[in-house]
């Protein structure tokens, strides 16, 4: 074990890998070349159409050890790495490892794969109960969590080398040019399923939307394409939007929403390009709401809104508040319908958005960013893959992505949940390293890092309720009490690695 | 919790429920300048006794007061106004709603009780405000004379629901049924010079309407309004924000009434305007706003005002 520059410990070996521990977020330099693969030489001019999962999964000639991934624009709808798995069992294939985009809670139906050994390592975070059984040691299945920018990054440099690829193609035609524009599974942005199509050995496109060549416009290219499964289909439509992309009516939610607002205006960013980024809970959604009036009061004309798009966006694109949207993801219907009206509603692969290793990934170019947390400390480290019972429950999403490369990243959280304080002494798991957060909003107030003092100085002028995190802290615990500490066993079941591939911190197997 | 209550804003007081620990718990989080937390209407009658507890410790543990606290009680002429008294008092709110207040006399008797509970508890006589809420045809009447009861008095409250409910007219959104009533209870606040603070408005979803009520009644000269939801803070804040303008002429205005100080004379003039001490004090009420909106940086004092003795 050694010490990573955050003071957690981190094997030297991991799953038969060596490991790097983190020091910092800027300085790990690459030192590979771009992963490669076969070309292929296909003549013919007919069609690419394979009768059913199986047959794909015979052609693609997968074998026992190998890595699949599937891309996660299905969300929580989503049936193909359900159905995959089941495939891939029957034709008695085992210790094959998924290294899809994210696994939801969905998937929850390939827990007894992973018990029966079919599926033997997950390259990539998951959201619900795979995870919490993992850390309770009831799954013995080596996981290791990857943000968007550095999952795009792992398998561009071919430290996860995919072997297969079964991408979901909402519109795809026989010859394998896709979309995910139209059909029933229509979900928007193919911005994860893009990295795959480029670096995998083998391209399976699974449709349930064959279209007459040619399927336009091109998303994915019938050049990568190596075979085409209509299936009945991919899922469950109504289930393929997130579930929270309304704004919030709470008031706490609210008024975290309004300080969150206040930073955004005192930090001097809010003019002509502006650029921006929130996510879809009911507080991240009101503060677009407040972004969005600021910018109509001010006249102002932003440069780009990023990241997982939703409705709020598309309004702001339409009514000129931006000039662009850069979606690596539909995060709803409204998106999913502009991405294939607007010519400003550009698709981005998830590599552009956040991959820290290229000439420049879209969140450098971010000036503010809101995130949310399970967890923060009083060096502003930020979890939000575990909660406070030690479950890995949640993935890192393009979290570290953008709070490294925008110029303020603001998170927000209640300060209390249920009876825990989300304000502490540390956090249970580090996604994001404090370095790179800008500021902690709750209800309770409002903690500026160190790093900002003008900001925290124009805060306290419009009588905001700026405070030191550790007061902030201690104001939450006399209200909570100090959590005992969770108590762990040794064993280590993942690893959250930070978008560099260095390992920020480890999950360890909750005590029984 | 003021310096001077007459200069206390009173923008926005929010009524809480009593027998609603989650929300009493965030009431030091709210930005609105006063609570009132509520016994009466809000509270069910098996629920008197639970919320008057309820309310008494929140209020002992709430020892870094940021706002303005009152507390409706019951109506005096029921069996639970007393208690609630007897219960909230100790934990020293800063003032009592009161209710049904149709008759200065209803108001007397709160007064003399307020004072029993003073020279009880060993506490300087005057110290628990009251907020009388003007509620009825009856109270509209004799607003004027419950204006002028005891000094004891922040202000006056119109409370249109039971008005309405009074009258047997319906309240609509445009609110013409209320304004005879409106103009009435703020003659008679400002006339006793204590504020005017104007009712409910209840459509918690509809913010274009509230915002209209509270443009309307900032004109005609209300200080503030309560409200049902802390949604509403804003929109009302926003309504009282002073323009830009009026904060640089009331800066303005402090600075001449300084220099006049200084020069050992009353009155001055600015830009050929005579300043005299109604221009003072509407500047100095401008600044305190500005102040609370974050568009000053500094209090406006006494001194700054009257001088010093």
């Amino acid at each position: 074990m050694v010490l990573n520059s955050l003071g957690r410990q981190i094997p030297e070996i991991f799953a038969g890998k060596k490991q790097i521990p983190y020091s910092d977020p800027w300085s790990l330099q690459p030192n590979a070349e771009r992963s490669t693969r076969a070309i292929r030489r296909i003549n013919h001019n007919g069609s690419k159409l394979l009768g059913s999962l199986r047959e794909a999964i015979i052609a693609t000639g997968l074998k026992d050890g190998m890595t699949i991934s599937t891309h996660h624009s299905l969300r929580n709808g989503d049936h193909l790495l359900n159905d995959l798995v089941k495939e891939i069992d029957a034709l008695g294939l085992r210790d094959i490892k998924i290294a899809s985009s994210s696994i939801h809670i969905v998937h929850a139906e390939l827990i007894p794969y992973i018990r029966k050994g079919t599926i033997t390592g997950l390259e990539c975070g998951v959201n619900g109960l795979i995870g919490e059984l993992i850390s309770k040691g009831e799954l013995d299945c080596p996981i290791i969590v990857r943000s968007h920018g550095g999952r795009a990054r792992a398998l561009i440099t071919g430290e996860v080398p995919v072997d297969v690829a079964f991408l979901a193609a909402p519109c795809c035609d026989e010859y394998g040019n896709f979309n995910g524009y139209y059909g029933p599974s229509a979900c928007g942005s193919l911005g994860y399923a893009m990295v795959d199509a480029q670096h995998a050995h083998k391209v399976v496109a699974v449709t349930d939307n064959l279209v007459p060549y040619p399927a336009i416009p091109v998303g994915i290219p019938q050049t990568v394409v190596d075979f085409v499964v209509q299936v009945p289909t991919l899922g469950d439509p109504k289930k393929i939007v997130s579930s929270t992309t309304r704004v919030t009516t709470d008031p706490i939610g609210l008024q975290i929403a309004k300080y969150a607002a206040n930073v955004i205006e005192c930090s001097g960013l809010m003019k002509n390009g502006f650029s921006f980024q929130t996510g879809t809970g009911g507080i991240s959604l009101s503060v677009a709401e407040h972004v969005r009036n600021m910018m109509r009061k001010d006249k102002i004309k932003g440069s780009f809104g990023c990241g997982g798009i939703t409705g709020y966006f598309v309004e702001m694109l339409e009514e000129g508040l931006f000039e662009a949207l850069f979606d690596v993801q539909c995060f709803d219907l409204k998106a999913v319908e502009s991405i294939g009206r607007n010519r400003g509603h550009q698709e981005i692969t998830a590599g552009t958005y956040a991959n820290p290793f290229n000439c420049g990934a879209v969140v450098n170019r971010l000036d503010c960013v809101i995130i949310s947390a399970t967890e923060i400390d009083v060096d502003f480290n930020v979890n939000v893959n575990t909660e406070s019972n030690g479950y890995l429950l949640h993935n890192t999403g393009g979290h570290c992505d953008v709070a490294a490369g925008a110029k303020l990243s603001i998170v927000v959280a209640p300060s209390i949940r249920g009876r825990l304080p989300i304000v502490r002494d540390a956090v249970t798991t580090i996604t994001t390293p404090g370095e790179t957060v800008g500021v902690i909003v709750t209800e309770r107030g409002i903690a500026v890092n160190d790093k900002f003092p003008d900001l925290k100085a124009e805060l306290i002028k419009h009588r905001v309720p700026v405070k030191d995190i550790r007061e902030l802290r201690d104001e939450i615990y006399a209200i909570t009490g100090v959590p005992k500490p969770l108590q762990f066993e040794d064993k280590i079941v993942g690893l959250v690695e930070y978008r560099d591939g260095s390992i920020i911190d480890v999950i360890r197997q909750v005590a029984a | 919790m003021a310096e001077n209550p007459a200069y206390q804003l009173r923008r926005t007081l929010l009524y809480v429920p009593g027998n609603m620990p989650s929300m009493l718990q965030n009431i030091p989080l709210f930005q609105c300048d006063g609570v009132i937390i509520d016994l009466e209407d809000a509270v069910p009658l098996s629920e008197k006794d639970a919320a008057r507890i309820l309310v008494r410790r929140f209020l002992e543990n709430y020892t870094e007061r940021n706002k303005e606290i009152l507390v409706r009680i019951n109506p005096l002429d029921t069996k639970w106004a007393l208690d609630d008294l007897k219960a909230v008092l100790p934990a020293l709110p800063d003032g009592i709603r009161l209710p049904k207040a149709d008759t200065p006399e209803i108001v007397e008797r709160l007064d003399t009780l307020l004072t029993e509970y003073e020279e009880e508890l060993g506490l300087e006589l005057g110290r628990f405000r009251i907020l009388p809420s003007i509620e009825s045809a009856q109270g509209v009447i004799n607003a004027t004379e419950i204006s002028r009861v005891t000094p004891r008095l922040i202000g006056l409250a119109f409370g249109a629901e039971d008005y309405t409910a009074s009258m047997e007219i319906e309240r609509t959104k445009s609110g013409e049924e209320l304004f005879n009533a409106r103009m009435n209870v703020l003659w008679a606040a400002k006339s006793a010079g204590i504020q005017a603070i104007d009712t409910i408005f209840s459509d918690v979803n509809d913010m274009d309407a509230l915002r209209r009520e509270t443009e309307l009644i900032k004109r005609l000269g209300y200080t503030g309004k309560c409200m049902v939801n802390p949604r509403q803070i804003d929109v009302i804040h926003d309504v009282f924000a002073p323009k830009q303008a009026e904060v640089d002429y009331a800066l303005q205005v402090i600075d001449a009434i300084k220099r006049a100080r200084e020069m050992g004379t009353g009155v001055i003039s600015l830009k050929g305007k005579m300043i005299d001490a109604p221009v003072v004090k509407r500047a100095a009420r401008v600044l305190r706003t500005a102040y609370a909106h974050g568009l000053v940086d500094v209090i406006i004092h006494e001194e700054d005002i009257h001088g010093a003795e």
